[in-house]
This record gives C-alpha cells, sequence and structure tokens, in this order.
C-alpha cells in the first residue's frame, strides 16, 4: 500500500424508516457509536469529524452531535452538497487525513425527512393586490414552475431520461425494469425502507408522475444514518489483525460539478459530471468498469439510474436499454446495479445517502451482506449526485491480505 | 387595448414574439437570466441575440402531479432553437402522449395572455406547438 491510501475500519447505518421519536442527532449518534464499535476505536482515535445533513446543516449538527459522543475539541465541518451531501462529507474526512492533518476520522450523515413529500412546498398566495412586477434573474411576473416546463426534480430526471431516450429509443418498459429490479433487490436488505416486490406490469399500472417515471420509479423519503471511519495507511498498519482483515480501501475519491454545456441553462445536466467523474475515478484507482463487483448508483428515479449506465461505462454507448434488458445489473448479473435496493427502494434520506452506499459497497467487500451477498466481491464502485450539480464517485477495494 | 408584460424579461412581444438571449462578446455563450459573469469563460461583456422562433423537441415530460395550482396533465419540454440556444418550455396544442412526440420534432414559439392583475396589466407567456408543416 502506498503512503497516501486511506481505509475504511469502521462502518454502521441505520435502516432508514421514520422516526416520529428521534431527532437527527439520534439517528447521527447511533452510528457514530456503531462505526467506533465496529472498528475497536473511540472518540479519542479520531481527530476529524464531517457530518453530511441537509434539511438541519445551519444548526451546527456537526457539534450537536459531538455534543452526545464525546467533545475533544477536534475540527468539526457541517456539509450540504445536495444529493453528493454523504459522499462530500467522506471526502472531507479524506482530505484531512491526506493532508497530514488527522489519521483517523469520522464521517456521518444524517437526516430526518418526515412525509415532505414529492415536490416540496407549495407556492405562496398572500391575497394581496396583484401588480405584476418583474422579479429575480429572469425579470418573471408569473411562477415559473408550470408556466415554462417544469424544473421539480421528479421533471428534471424524468426529462432527462427522456433526452436518452429520444436519442437512442430506450421504451417505458425498460426504464420501468429498472425499478422492478431494485424493488425486488430490497427484499433481500434488512435496511431497507420497503421490502416489497413488484412485478413490471405493477410498476408500469401505477400511478403516473412525471412520464416516464410512474410512483415506484420514483425514492421515497425517509429518515435515516450512514457513517465511515476513514484511517491512513500509517495508522492502518498499527491496528489490530481483526481490524485490518476487514479494512476496504479507498482507490479513488473524486467530486466534480457541471462543466458548462449549452443546455444547462434551462436544465441541469446530470450527465457530463458524472462521465467526468467516472473518467477520473477509474484513472485513479487504476481500474475500469469490467473490473467492478458491484455499484450503487444515484437511482433517485428509475430513468436516472438508466443514464448512469452509460455515464459509468457499464454498457455501450447508447446502449443502456440493452444492458437492463440483459439482466446484467440484477444481483446474479455481470455488474449488479443497487443491490440494496437502491434510492428506489432503500431510500434517500438526502445527508446519509452518500455515506449509505459507501456502507453497502464496503459491507460487500467484507462478505458481511447476508442474504443480498454479491459472493466474492472485491471492487465496488458508489456514485452520487446531487442537482445544481454535484456528483461523487469512490472506488472500494477489499483488502489484500 | 390593454397593457401586456411578458412573463419573463427574456420573451420580446410585439409582432413576432421572441426569444431574446444574453451572449457573451468573447464565446457567444448564450444565458436568459441577468449575468454577473460568464459561466463558460468566465468574461464580463454582454450583447443580445434575438433566438429562432423555431426549433426541435431535444427531451420531454408529461407531468400528472404537479402543485395544486397547476392544471395537469402538461407537457413540459426542453426545445433546441434553430441557430442556438436551448429554451424549457410547456408544448401546447400536442395531445399529452408520448407517442406524439417524436424525436426532433419541429416546433414553433406561440404566446397566449396566461394572466391579467388587478391593473388589469395581461401577462403573456410562451410555450411551443408543432410547426404548422408537421401539425
Amino acid at each position: 500500500m502506498s503512503g497516501g491510501d486511506v481505509w475504511i475500519v469502521g462502518t454502521d447505518m441505520t435502516k432508514v424508516a421514520r422516526y416520529p421519536d428521534k431527532d437527527v442527532v439520534d439517528l447521527g449518534s447511533q452510528v457514530a457509536f456503531g462505526a467506533f464499535e465496529d472498528a475497536s476505536m473511540t472518540i479519542d482515535d479520531v481527530q476529524v469529524l464531517a457530518v453530511g445533513n441537509a434539511y438541519e446543516s445551519n444548526s451546527g449538527i456537526a457539534q450537536r452531535i459531538q455534543k452526545q459522543i464525546g467533545q475533544t475539541g477536534i475540527p468539526a465541518y457541517n456539509v450540504f452538497n445536495a444529493c453528493a451531501t454523504g459522499a462530500t462529507a467522506v471526502r472531507t474526512v479524506i482530505m484531512a487525513i491526506r493532508a497530514g492533518e488527522a489519521d483517523a476520522g469520522l464521517a456521518i450523515g444524517a437526516e430526518q425527512m418526515g412525509k415532505m413529500g414529492l415536490l416540496g412546498g407549495a407556492a405562496e398566495n398572500k391575497g394581496e393586490r396583484k401588480v405584476y412586477s418583474p422579479k429575480g434573474r429572469y425579470g418573471s411576473v408569473l411562477p415559473i414552475e408550470g408556466n415554462l416546463g417544469t424544473g421539480l426534480m421528479p421533471g428534471v430526471f424524468a426529462q432527462a431520461g427522456m433526452e436518452y431516450a429520444l436519442a437512442h429509443g430506450v421504451t417505458r418498459e425498460q426504464f420501468a425494469k429498472v425499478a422492478e429490479k431494485n424493488h425486488r433487490h430490497s427484499a433481500l436488505n434488512p435496511l431497507a425502507q420497503y421490502q416489497k416486490v413488484f412485478t413490471l406490469q405493477e410498476i408500469l399500472d401505477a400511478e403516473e408522475i412525471s412520464y416516464p417515471n410512474t410512483l415506484p420509479m420514483c425514492c421515497p423519503t425517509g429518515d435515516g444514518a450512514a457513517s465511515v471511519i476513514i484511517v491512513s495507511a500509517a495508522k492502518l498498519a498499527t491496528l489490530d489483525p481483526d481490524v485490518r482483515r476487514r479494512a476496504v480501501k479507498i482507490s479513488a475519491s473524486v467530486l466534480t460539478t457541471d462543466p458548462w454545456t449549452e443546455s444547462d441553462l434551462v436544465q441541469p445536466d446530470v450527465n457530463t459530471l458524472t462521465r467526468q467523474a467516472a473518467a477520473k475515478a477509474y484513472e485513479v484507482a487504476g481500474v475500469g468498469p469490467d473490473d467492478l463487483d458491484l455499484v450503487e448508483l444515484h437511482d433517485c428515479f428509475a430513468s436516472a439510474e438508466l443514464l448512469h449506465y452509460d455515464n459509468l461505462g457499464l454498457c455501450e454507448p447508447g446502449g443502456a436499454g440493452d444492458f437492463i434488458d440483459s439482466g446484467a445489473p440484477t444481483r446474479d448479473g455481470s455488474i449488479p446495479v443497487n443491490v440494496s435496493g437502491g434510492l428506489l427502494s432503500k431510500g434517500h434520506p438526502i445527508g446519509s445517502t452518500g455515506v449509505a452506499n459507501l456502507y453497502e459497497v464496503a459491507t460487500h467487500l467484507r462478505g458481511e451482506a447476508g442474504d443480498r451477498q454479491v459472493e466474492g466481491a472485491r471492487v465496488g464502485l458508489a456514485h452520487v449526485i446531487g442537482l445544481g450539480s454535484a456528483c461523487a464517485i469512490h472506488i472500494l477495494e477489499k483488502a489484500a491480505v | 387595448m390593454s397593457t401586456q408584460i411578458p412573463i419573463v424579461d427574456y420573451l420580446v412581444l410585439g409582432p413576432v414574439p421572441h426569444l431574446r438571449a444574453h451572449q457573451c462578446t468573447h464565446c457567444a455563450a448564450l444565458y436568459f437570466d441577468r449575468r454577473n459573469g460568464c459561466a463558460r469563460c468566465g468574461r464580463r461583456e454582454f450583447g443580445t441575440k434575438d433566438l429562432a422562433t423555431t426549433g426541435t423537441v431535444r427531451a420531454f415530460t408529461i407531468v400528472r402531479r404537479a402543485s395544486a395550482n397547476l392544471k395537469t396533465p402538461y407537457i413540459s419540454a426542453i426545445v433546441d432553437l434553430d441557430g442556438g440556444g436551448v429554451v424549457k418550455a410547456n408544448l401546447v396544442d400536442i395531445p399529452a402522449e408520448a407517442a406524439t412526440i417524436t424525436p426532433g420534432l419541429p416546433v414553433e414559439l406561440t404566446t397566449w395572455v396566461a394572466g391579467t392583475d388587478d391593473d388589469g396589466t395581461e401577462a403573456v407567456s410562451f410555450g411551443f406547438k408543432r410547426t404548422a408543416a408537421a401539425a
């Protein structure tokens, strides 16, 4: 191992659910203690903390968690980066270790969303006298949403999918197969928010939200937390053999934002930044798509997963529809994708997601994934994307012992 | 005739309603919003460019679940304008069925009154309909 390598030595995750009797500090603290137990460490062993959270990130969530798990005075970071929040928290810890400021750190992703629904808040109506006055950077006098297309999440990812579909001939059934697969996978994952299997026909017949996605093709909101403890190679060498045996190497950690593209002005481009992140991650890790034993990618909508088959180089260019038809991304296929159930069924507590993906991949590489274990998994990739946009990719490898 | 105001300031009303973009004088990138600088090249000088009223559909969705004050279903589309520029708007005068929207469907800009304020000023919105030849 080179001196620059970093390793996961502890990880934990709550079941994704709704926890009305807990707060986000409870969830974050639970996975902090879980990770310490997993790594045979304590709070005194880490010199940096980063907490990813979307909805309470301006409330000092990292410090609030410290007050429950140990106020040791170490630097703590409150991280928000849209749906890439958790992965960015992980990267914050990695950067601190690579900078030589720490030899061990804890990254947590924690979120409590409750039942906020698919669309977010409704437009305001104060009942005041109505006089049109241009507002904002577009000088608009009426709400843009609905009048000039849709920019809400279900619509954005539907249009992104249909751009691909119009260019490459993907069918509604092929999009639906993604959801059928991920819901089927989740039946084996006790940490998934939903563990319900649907037939393809049930998915096609469900309420259509934004074509081509029906309700089971959209991820739910939920509560949950996940954690990883990361150490330097030098620190790893000092740890107990049982800890080293279960250590998972982080071979690549890449974060990108969307570069300028012509259409980015009116529709976030979820593809280019993912392609650039993937190219960099494969280069840094020295592996290619053919080397991957499992992939956890950002299936916030079924249409998104299909795009990312192509963006991550899992299929031939333009061939994402054929790829899902082939069965390759199923748990017993050639490149299992989202064996956790994915965001569609495992759930998507925003701040937690980018850490939960690492929990999932690391657990398979350790051979500890139980009924859903991908046998013999040695290399895995975790991908998240947040609109705006930010993309994070981590490539993990089983310890070579 | 009542006073009219465009729904957004990049819609130009008049005999031939059309869209007008800010254009970076250095790299020619187009923007509909007020700019501090160019996202493509970082320069700060802009002119304007009048965009074509015709184009083709790059992507779409049929929105069936929306906030309560919006009428559904409606079609949201991303249109590549002829001669440059990409815009998002609703497709109108087309059935809300996926099968009617084919790759590269040619469309043209259309406008309508979308609302009236308490002074009687009409807000004019825009969208796209199939070009006459393709209808």
